[in-house]
């Protein structure tokens, strides 16, 4: 009996790995799980369309670098879609699974849809918190995910230093003191975006939660619309997200076509309206028109103002660069 | 005889005076409650408080299917192993002497020691794309790490100490004298572990293996490192429940843990049982032993 139980066990188990059809892995980030939840079936039912052939698209989600490095160590995705355009720079320096210049083989630098920082605040608003300056308030807790292993925080802190440096006349020395003082009123770092949330909301720390715009999307429809307000600063950073076929992998498996085809598809209409109704901004600017009203528009600056992510990691983000020195100097003053 | 053993047995061996051992035994309830039992009550509540139908759901989900599958095949692979590799190793580290003996217990002992991550780390260096094995494994079209085979090496590291540490001492203490009766009697080698060795050691096993089931389908961390995290593919029914929270699924975070806590409590009642019998064992033993005398 326990013999014949066994052996079945392990027969399903071999069925579970062998499959016909056509397979593509997506390696993606946390927070993206919902949009590609939605995405993957339409795609799958346009390909089928148009090529007749039946598509089966995996998912594995988890903290972007981490995601970065499961790849570079071999994990076979044939698309990556991240949050940082430096993580698929990783891949393509230490892996080599990606050939440089893959922000050129889509348009808008490879990323299709793009999201900005914004501020949760308890129901009530109690603190009265309208913008950055608020968050370096003294009696004010502000939780962030850790910028050292979650894109999340680094787009915070780059938000935070460039709201400050658009009121200072591009005062570096007052950014500076500006960021520490936010980041002085953080009362827990955690890893990631999810983690953050989860502590905001679940163990209800802290008086504001800054994360991107599709996030607290996520939070009204698992949390209710009632329990939180979400503020729009009066300036924040444009996050794009970009995505990348793996040659190596594609090239290997024969899958080029198809994987090439999952990521134009992002930009098709059908594809910018999935990525709205998550809460996505989008790029077609017939599907931006539509869905306007979810998307209040606030003035932006990109990662180009800081040379590009690669310049702002290497300055901001390396080890014992800024970032390293204001948690050292916050730690200091405890 | 044997009503001598059993005075000896329920002889009072305290001296501390009756409300000292009360209140010993109650602050060691009460830790007991506070940090096993309202855990595990709250892990049932919080998959069932939205009723049996949603828990049911949970449970019946694709991933959460192909999640228990892959935990099941994971300890019907690595169980086996470790149980023909821990009665090997017992045999030999209790019944025989041999140069280098204590350096493999101290190797045996290694995965107790070690960090489940670092654990699954070494197979990422070993099997991983630029690991010492990893160019020739890519050309050849193998696949370890971010696959079933790496999952169920991380599983068979982590549980590997297990079946050997329970037998090294139960067959240090038996001794070989009724191995060396049977070989004296013309039994063979195979004939004196199956009705000789095997025998006196079962319960041990058994304890052994129960053990390293439990920790074979509850590791997480080792597991964590090599499995790629692929939804319906190389999920563990523990990687399985951190996803599902993090997607603020708690309802079937919550169905998907009490899977692993209801395998807890099974544990634990076999390895009650299994304790139990092992107990009277020994009893038994003893009565032959003063018998003989």
């Amino acid at each position: 009996m326990l013999r014949k139980l066994s052996l079945a066990l392990i027969l399903s188990g071999l069925s579970a790995v062998t499959f016909a059809e056509t397979t593509l892995l997506n390696v993606s980030y946390d927070v993206m799980r919902d949009f590609y939840k939605d995405y993957n079936p339409a795609f799958a039912k346009y390909y089928d369309a148009k090529f007749s052939d039946k598509v089966t698209i995996q998912q594995s989600h988890g903290g972007s670098s981490k995601q970065a490095r499961s790849v570079i160590d071999g994990l076979e995705a044939d698309v990556v879609t991240m949050n940082m355009s430096t993580d698929i720079d990783a891949i393509v320096e230490k892996g080599k699974q990606i050939n440089a210049g893959w922000d050129k083989k889509f348009p808008n630098e490879a990323a299709p849809f793009s999201s900005l920082q914004v501020l949760i605040v308890r129901k009530g608003n109690p603190k009265g918190i309208k913008d950055w300056n608020d968050l370096a308030k003294a009696g004010v807790q502000v939780v962030v995910p850790n910028p050292k292993t979650s894109g999340n925080g680094r787009y915070t802190f780059l938000a935070a230093w460039g709201a400050a440096l658009k009121q200072n006349g591009g005062n570096e020395a007052k950014a500076r003191e500006f960021t520490q003082a936010i980041f002085a009123n953080v009362p827990v770092l955690d890893a990631g975006g999810r983690a953050a949330t989860t502590t905001f909301m679940q163990r209800q720390i802290g008086d504001v939660l800054v994360t991107f715009e599709n996030e607290a999307e996520m939070i009204a429809r698992e949390f209710g619309r009632g329990n939180f307000e979400v503020i729009y600063p009066s300036v924040s950073i444009d996050a794009d997200l970009p995505v990348a076929v793996v040659d190596k992998v594609v090239d290997k498996k024969g899958s080029r076509k198809v994987a090439t085809e999952y990521l134009n598809y992002l930009w098709s209409v059908p594809g910018q309206e999935i990525a709205a109704q998550n809460y996505l901004r989008p790029r077609n600017t017939a599907v931006a028109a539509k869905y306007a009203k979810q998307f209040p528009a606030i003035k932006l600056f990109g990662v180009a103002d800081f040379g590009g992510l690669k310049a702002a990691q290497k300055k901001f983000f390396d080890d014992g660069a800024i970032y390293d020195q204001i948690a050292a100097d916050i730690a200091k003053k405890k | 005889m044997s009503t001598a053993i059993n005075n000896l047995n329920n002889k009072v061996v305290t001296t501390e005076s009756a409300w000292v051992r009360y209140l010993l035994t109650g602050l060691a309830l009460l830790l007991i409650a506070i940090l096993l039992i309202v855990p595990l009550l709250s892990v049932f509540y919080e998959a069932l408080h939205q009723g049996w139908g949603l828990y049911k759901d949970a449970l019946i989900e694709s991933d959460a299917l192909s999640a228990i599958q892959l935990t099941l095949i994971v300890a019907a692979i690595s169980l086996p192993l470790n149980l023909v590799f821990g009665v090997a190793a017992a045999w030999a580290i209790a019944k025989f002497d041999f140069k280098g003996k204590s350096i493999l217990v101290t190797l045996i002992d290694l995965p107790f020691a070690v960090s489940p991550v670092v654990a699954g780390l070494i197979y990422v260096l070993l099997f991983g794309a630029h690991g010492w094995w990893g160019a020739w494994l890519m050309d050849n079209d193998i696949k370890i790490i971010f696959a079933v085979p790496g999952i169920v090496l991380a599983t068979v590291f982590v549980t590997f100490p297990f079946v050997a540490r329970e037998l090294i001492p139960l067959m240090e203490a038996q001794g070989s004298d009724e191995e060396q009766a049977a070989l004296v009697l013309g039994a063979s080698g195979w004939q004196t572990f199956w009705h000789v060795t095997l025998p006196n050691i079962k319960w041990g096993l058994l304890y052994g293996v129960i053990l390293a089931n439990a920790r074979a389908m509850g590791e997480f961390g080792a597991v964590s490192v090599i499995s790629g995290h692929i939804r319906g593919m190389t999920n563990t029914i523990p990687l399985h429940v951190e996803i599902l929270y993090n997607e603020y699924n708690f309802v079937a975070a919550f169905a998907c843990a009490s899977i692993l806590a209801l395998l807890a409590l099974l544990t634990l009642a076999l390895k009650s049982y299994v304790e139990w019998r092992t107990e009277q064992q020994a009893i038994e033993d003893r009565k032959h032993a003063i018998e003989a005398v």
